[in-house]
């Protein structure tokens, strides 16, 4: 019984030395920004934390280690406002960074005005991702209700990207029919009868339209559908864009409560200039995201993108209007959406 | 009398004979279903894992361990299990010493709760940690202005685990104890032991072999759970993943090779710590049966 005695000694032994070598590893770095973003943003930020520290290196000569946390942006805010030391947020969503603002205080209310283009670096839209071929002949948001199609899109319920499927099809159909609200809602309402399965997040509905083959059209993140392109097969998969589809902004914001106790403002500050820097804005069209300003980019990356009408979330009176409309308990949503009708 | 006790036997060797004779059709496939199920439901799914993790041949596979953030996730894993599994090492220990070998009130009580993170979902072990210990808790304020964290960096990781792994070692030890009863124990007193003495040499050594299994049961949760850990983790990379979130974040990066190299790693130490419960059963078999005393 002695040696194992002895055994658990050592053992205790071996977990304070590495507890300790931890935060030595930790106090060596001159400082470490936390960066707490949403699911798709995973590519794009390993690039551009290594460009940009590369960069403050040779500004300041100071080392600077990006840490990222990825997630569904609902969840990542939710993170934050429980204590999660974000030094800057990058989410899919406004009011995910409202919610943190509201909830704690550490960011102004007017976060949005602080930085150009509402705060959004980049952008993205919503397009459609069909089989090889487009055997069901795809073209515009029309095809997507004729009798047999299916549609995958993930839950407005629960998912930020689905929300953006929602409003870009009702833009469509209100552009289609002059306006008419009513007429649009009828579209919608047609739409989602053919939609077998409502996934929770966007990676979700993915899987279900990649992996188990359910379904003729995946409506996706333009980002997502790229990437799962490059990833899963050109063979297998291919692109259509709409005619008309929404302008999706991802914002990012300065968590200054965050910042100031951890004294990090001026290397956070920078991180999210650079975003818009030359080089930050060539990053972000590598990785399929619209730069802000595309003159910035790489021609070679911006000419992927297919040329579309893209509306606004002010044309649906801001997120503010939207969400409780639209996507609150008895809202829009609930009201046409019947599972299995 | 004489009659009874002469066809006793007879009858009891009778009825055990009829409980086994089974047809050779009836053995054959019973034994095929019970071959069939283990081959379809636990070595296809881990074969799986490592025909995936080395499809595109070693190299890749040694290059996705390579990565800092995975070797981060390795790491932080083994230093979670290495406090947690001490801890409850300790406590089961006690735990299931006070039950078995004691009566007091509120014991039954006590055996309740210790079999309470059996039936609470991962998912709400994690959440009551954020209740206790997040921004917007009674605590919070504290550990804030004294710049302790707990949620969403190591210790966060550990109290997780821990009120997770709570019930292995306690779980198996209370029925063992409680069956060798406290004869060996009295002895030892009514001999002059003190009580320190009758615990280390008598008490322990009956018990090791469950004590090792429970260990080893606890260690291999430790190292696997999901839930509760990744509810308090934040997700910073290379940080505060342990393996599991590794393999979740890895597979959802279209990832596959690396995602299931590192479940492979995680399925490797599983299968080594049952691979030296199994080597130590077939060394010490004599003793483990006479410990068990079944």
């Amino acid at each position: 019984m002695r040696s194992n005695r002895l055994a658990g000694i050592m053992k205790l032994a071996l977990v304070v030395g590495s507890l300790q070598l931890g935060s030595a590893g930790i106090a060596a770095a001159d400082t470490t920004i936390l960066n707490v973003s949403y699911d798709p943003t995973r590519e794009l930020y390993k690039d551009f934390n290594a460009a940009f520290a590369e960069k403050w290196k040779a500004d300041t000569g100071e080392t600077v280690t990006i840490q990222t946390s990825h997630g569904g942006s609902g969840k990542q805010a939710r993170s934050v406002i429980d204590g999660l030391e974000a030094d800057v947020v990058t989410l899919a969503l406004e009011a995910d960074i409202d919610a943190i603002a509201q909830a704690t205080g550490k960011i102004p209310a007017d976060w949005k005005a602080r930085l150009e283009n509402n705060s959004a670096p980049y952008t993205s839209t919503i397009v459609f991702l069909v089989r090889k071929g487009n055997p069901k002949g795809i073209k515009d948001w029309g095809d997507l209700t004729k009798d047999g199609i299916q549609v995958i899109t993930p839950n407005p319920k629960t998912s930020g990207g689905a929300r953006w499927n929602f409003l870009a099809a009702w833009a469509w159909a209100r552009a289609a029919n002059n306006g008419d609200d009513a007429k649009a809602q009828e579209y919608v309402t047609q739409l989602f009868k053919h939609v077998p399965v409502l996934d929770t997040g966007a990676r979700g509905a993915t899987t279900t339209f990649v992996q188990r083959g359910l379904g003729d059209v995946l409506l996706a993140w333009e980002n997502e559908a790229y990437l799962s392109l490059e990833e899963l097969g050109p063979d297998n998969f291919e692109i259509v864009t709409p005619s008309i589809s929404i302008k999706a902004e991802p914002p990012v914001a300065l968590v200054d409560g965050n910042v100031d106790a951890k004294d990090t403002r001026k290397v956070s500050e920078a991180y999210l200039n650079y975003l818009y820097s030359d080089a930050g804005q060539k990053i972000a069209a590598k990785h399929y995201y619209r730069p802000f300003k595309p003159e910035l980019a790489d021609p070679k990356d911006t000419a992927r993108f297919a040329d579309l009408k893209l509306v606004t979330i002010d044309e649906f009176g801001g997120w503010k209007e939207a969400q409780p409309k639209f996507f609150a308990d008895g809202g829009v949503f609930d009201q046409i959406y019947k599972p299995g009708q | 009398m004489a009659l009874d006790t002469s066809t006793a036997p007879t009858a009891s060797s009778k009825l055990v004979k009829a409980a086994t004779s089974e047809t050779r059709v009836a053995r054959l496939t019973l034994i095929a279903v019970a071959l069939g199920f283990v081959a379809l439901f636990l070595l296809l799914p881990l074969a799986t894992v490592f025909i995936e993790a080395f499809r595109k041949g070693p190299a890749e596979f040694a290059t996705a361990l390579r990565d800092p953030e995975t070797f981060s996730a390795i790491r932080l894993t083994l230093i979670v299990a290495a406090i947690s599994v001490p801890l409850n090492l300790v406590f089961g220990v006690a735990a299931s010493w006070a039950i078995a070998k004691f009566e007091f009130k509120g014991k039954a009580f006590l055996t309740t709760l210790i079999d309470l993170p059996f039936s609470v979902s991962p998912v709400i072990s994690g959440l009551v940690f954020v209740l206790l210990f997040g921004a917007n808790s009674a605590l919070g304020p504290f550990l804030q202005k004294h710049g302790i964290h707990i949620l969403f960096a190591v210790p966060g990781l550990v109290l997780a685990t821990v009120f997770v792994t709570f019930p292995f070692v306690a779980r198996e030890l209370i029925p063992l104890m409680q069956e060798q009863g406290t004869s060996d124990e009295e002895a030892a007193l009514s001999l002059g032991a003190t009580g320190w003495q009758t615990f280390w040499h008598v008490t322990l050594p009956n018990i090791k072999w469950g004590l090792l299994y429970g260990v080893l049961l606890c260690n291999a949760r430790a190292m696997g759970e999901f839930g509760a850990v990744s509810v308090v983790s934040g997700h910073i990379r290379g940080q505060t993943n342990t393996m599991p979130l590794q393999v979740e974040i890895l597979y959802n990066e279209y990832n596959f090779v690396a995602a299931f190299a590192v479940a492979a790693v995680l399925a490797l130490l599983a299968l080594v710590t049952l691979v030296l419960k199994t080597a130590l059963e077939i060394r010490y078999s004599d003793e483990i049966a006479a410990s068990r005393r079944h």
